[in-house]
């Protein structure tokens, strides 16, 4: 049976000389060898040395602020509908007086889950964000852990820490100690 | 005959052969591993020391501190037998090799070997040979199917492969009229002339015996005995701790032998190029005396000679991550129908030359 015209009819010639005397095809071998002994090792020595991440590297996510240090997420529910591996939880709240400076808009997650096992870190969540609140960091892996638990990370890992930079944090003037303690709550 | 200060001497030398063998063997497990990583395009092992130096003590670590395990229905005593046979009878026959010349100190001279023995040579493969024997007796004792068919597969090419050998070092006999290996290596120092090592003379003759040293020592491409997509472990199947620690030390111990031996025979041992200027020159132009220039003629021959054998085993190892395993009925086919006629025909050939006043 032919299927295409492609077979190629294979004649076994018998072998000549040099190839029945092995040897030179030892050399050949040694000789490919030797030139990988000399070539760039492909070996990334890892905790001394990281590859670089792509630019467009999807990583771990994170929550952003606004300029002002509020939360941009106004818990709308266009992530978690759009995210493929249902990954994402949130329960929705509304803003009280007082709050103005935490929150950008009336509304806001009190709740804001996602599970990095079930996550596949294809961005969605980030397209579908109308607010610009969501990002994947091109930097940051979502680390190995020992619990399963210890995989889905609330609002006090995802949200973006207030920046020592800013003293102007919610709106308010900050001496440095004050920054201090209060990224150590946020982080 | 001998008296007490030569004789301390020899002890002397034959402990530090000792104690070489056995650190050359370490480090031949770190070659092996950054060789072949290198030869894949990887590192190797880089984490225990800087550049990974560290590495044989902490394998040593494990190896010691692993379960010592006897399969049931072992013989107890010949399986702990089997290894150290293996071990003592590589370990032996480094005594021998002359790892140098002559060092004078005033009137009195000394070599730098182990034993000078006018029969080196067949104590070397007398030894060698009896090798096999810790192979067999530990594959056998193992009570295991696999550890005897890899016991019998050792057994079986060290024989095969041995009359090959024996066949391709008659000629060099017959050129040297010898079989004390220091008298076969000072007859390859002619002054100036680098050009008598015995490879110039016998290079058909060192190939076979080249091939059958990577037999005799179980190398890949012929590691049948142990080989692990056949045989799980070949003869040491059974074996853990530092059992199987030896089984594997012994074939270090038995390249780094095999490659002194190779040096010695075909490559000048101690001898290099140029020896007999450099002396006259230190002489001469330094003004040093007669005995201590001699002496460092004899310590950088002995350096010469270990680089000689640091070549041998790289190339061991070289060879061992370029070719493939031969097939058990391939291995036969080169032993008995090509390698030995081979070494028939070298003889023959290196008879007429003899004879024809050539070599």
């Amino acid at each position: 049976m032919q299927l295409t015209n492609r077979a190629k009819v294979l004649e076994k010639k018998p072998m000549t000389l040099a190839e029945r005397a092995y040897l030179p095809a030892i050399f050949q071998g040694l000789s490919i060898t030797m030139r990988h002994f000399f070539m760039k090792k492909a070996t990334v020595r890892y905790p001394e040395e990281v590859r670089p991440f792509s630019a467009f590297f999807r990583g771990l996510h994170v929550l952003k602020r606004d300029e002002q240090g509020r939360e941009r997420c106004t818990a709308c529910g266009l992530c978690a509908v759009s995210c493929p591996a249902e990954a994402i939880t949130m329960v929705a709240g509304e803003r009280k007086k007082g709050e103005e400076g935490l929150y950008r808009e009336e509304k806001y997650a009190i709740s804001y889950e996602i599970n990095m096992l079930r996550c596949i870190f294809c961005g969605l969540c980030e397209e579908a964000c109308p607010k610009a609140a969501i990002y994947l960091q091109a930097d940051k892996m979502a680390p190995p852990r020992y619990e399963r638990d210890e995989f889905v990370y609330g609002k006090d890992r995802l949200v973006e820490p207030v920046s020592p930079d800013e003293r102007s944090v919610r709106g308010i003037q900050l001496t440095p100690e004050q920054a201090d303690t209060l990224r150590a709550r946020i982080v | 005959m001998i008296e007490l200060p030569a004789l301390g001497w020899q002890s002397i030398v034959i402990f530090v052969v000792f104690a070489l063998s056995l650190l050359i063997a370490t480090y031949c497990t770190y070659a092996e591993r950054v060789i072949a990583a290198f030869l894949q395009d990887r590192v190797g092992p880089d984490r225990a020391g800087p550049y990974g130096l560290l590495q044989p003590l902490a394998d040593a670590v494990k190896m010691f501190t692993k379960e010592e395990f006897f399969p049931g229905g072992a013989n107890k005593v010949l399986f702990v037998v089997g290894p150290c046979l293996a071990m003592i009878t590589a370990l032996m026959s480094s005594a021998v090799i002359p790892f140098g010349n002559t060092m004078s100190f005033g009137n009195n001279l000394f070599f730098l070997q182990g034993i000078e023995v006018n029969i080196g040579m067949l104590w070397i493969f007398g030894v060698v040979s009896l090798g096999v024997y810790g192979v067999m007796i530990g594959g056998w004792a193992s009570n295991n199917k696999f550890s005897l068919l890899g016991a019998v597969r050792a057994a079986s090419q060290n024989i095969s492969y041995e009359l090959a050998m024996g066949m391709s070092l008659i000629a060099v006999l017959m050129i040297s009229g010898t079989l004390s290996l220091r008298e076969i290596t000072l007859q390859q120092s002619v002054a100036g002339e680098w050009q008598v090592w015995n490879i110039v003379k016998q290079p058909l003759g060192f190939i076979i015996f080249l091939v059958c040293a990577f037999a005799e020592t179980n190398r890949t491409p012929f590691d049948l005995p142990e080989c692990e997509t056949e045989l799980v472990g070949g003869y040491h199947t059974e074996y853990s701790s530092m059992k199987l620690g030896l089984y594997l030390f012994s074939e270090y111990v038995n390249i780094f032998v095999v490659s002194a031996v190779m040096s010695v025979l075909y490559f000048g041992g101690f001898n290099f190029p140029f020896q007999y200027e450099l002396r006259d020159w230190f002489i001469n132009s330094q003004g040093w005396e007669l005995n201590s220039a001699q002496n460092l003629i004899t310590l950088l021959g002995t350096v010469g000679l270990f680089l000689k054998i640091f070549a041998f085993i790289f190339f061991f190892m070289w060879i061992r991550w370029t070719l493939p395993r031969f097939r058990y009925d391939q291995l036969m086919r080169l032993g008995w129908t090509i390698l030995i006629p081979l070494a028939v025909f070298n003889i023959v050939l290196t008879g007429a030359l003899i004879l024809f006043g050539v070599i």
